[in-house]
């Protein structure tokens, strides 16, 4: 409960306007071009990669939290953050292991719960 | 006078005249608060990490598995395609649509069996994700050293 009255609800707002345009840049891309959502989310990740290798998606996180690393740019900036704090120390194979090792807990709970909720779920029936 | 709206044919043509600017506002509009929604969720969760003492790198990971694990569930209960139906990018975008994208597509091909069936069919959005968000970081960290050797 005292977690609750601490919250910072300035923070909260930062995040939710931030993470809103970004689906709504989303939905423009959907409603007017004919990109498929797997080109969109692509589109998405690689962006995230790019803007976080020339050091600016990290301004967009210091200033909405996880309004910058929920969408899927943030998982792209996961990634090219990791690689540069990787290569820093280990040099190219930094580059190779540091995206990896960065986004690793989300890629393999995706893998692992996707499995799972596969097995579990029943197949839709398709209705004519 | 006459209404020019009185048959059912011209009454269609006029809502057709009229629809077309309409669903992308309410469909950006729907986007944009479901998806800060699921965002916010996800703050509040890395707040409570943070409140519990556990390190940013780890509250963001942690952060991640939760909304991931919660959506690729939904997704299996045919409830996640009901709110991207009516969220559009509002789901899509956040990692919540990653893990659909894992689920969805394994699910509708179970029939053809656990190998090739659920086990290649979850990489069929998943996969070019990764593989051109890996693919970007290494040239990025690559560029990022030669620079650096450069300067």
């Amino acid at each position: 409960m005292e977690f609750l009255c601490n919250l910072n609800w300035i923070e909260l707002l930062k995040c939710f306007l931030v993470s809103g345009v970004l689906c709504v840049i989303g939905q423009i891309l959907i409603d007017k071009t004919k990109l498929t959502p797997a080109r969109i989310l692509v589109i998405y990740v690689t962006t995230g990669v790019i803007l976080g290798g020339l050091g600016i998606y990290q301004y967009l996180v210091k200033f909405a939290g996880a309004g910058a690393t929920v969408p899927l740019t943030g998982f792209g900036y996961n990634l090219a953050n990791g690689t540069i704090q990787a290569a820093k120390e280990d040099g190219l194979i930094g580059a190779f292991t540091g995206g990896l090792k960065a986004s690793s807990g989300g890629i393999a709970a995706a893998v692992f719960f996707g499995y799972i909720a596969s097995l579990i779920a029943k197949p839709k029936i398709k209705k004519q | 006078m006459d209404n020019p709206l009185n048959t059912q044919k011209e009454y269609q043509e006029y809502v057709n005249q009229k629809s077309p600017n309409s669903p992308i506002l309410k469909n950006c509009f729907n986007a944009f608060w479901v998806g800060g929604l699921i965002c916010s969720i996800g703050q509040i969760i890395m707040d409570f990490c943070l409140y519990k003492g556990i390190d940013k790198d780890i509250s963001g990971t942690i952060v991640s598995i939760v909304l991931i694990a919660i959506s690729a569930i939904l997704t299996g209960l045919n409830i996640f395609n009901k709110i991207g139906k009516f969220a559009g990018a509002g789901s899509l975008i956040p990692i919540t649509g990653f893990a659909n994208s894992i689920v969805a597509p394994s699910m509708e091909y179970k029939s053809e069996g656990y190998i090739m069936g659920v086990g290649a069919k979850m990489f069929t959005v998943a996969g070019p994700v990764l593989v051109y968000g890996i693919s970007t970081s290494i040239i990025v960290g690559i560029l990022y050293l030669l620079i650096n050797a450069a300067v």
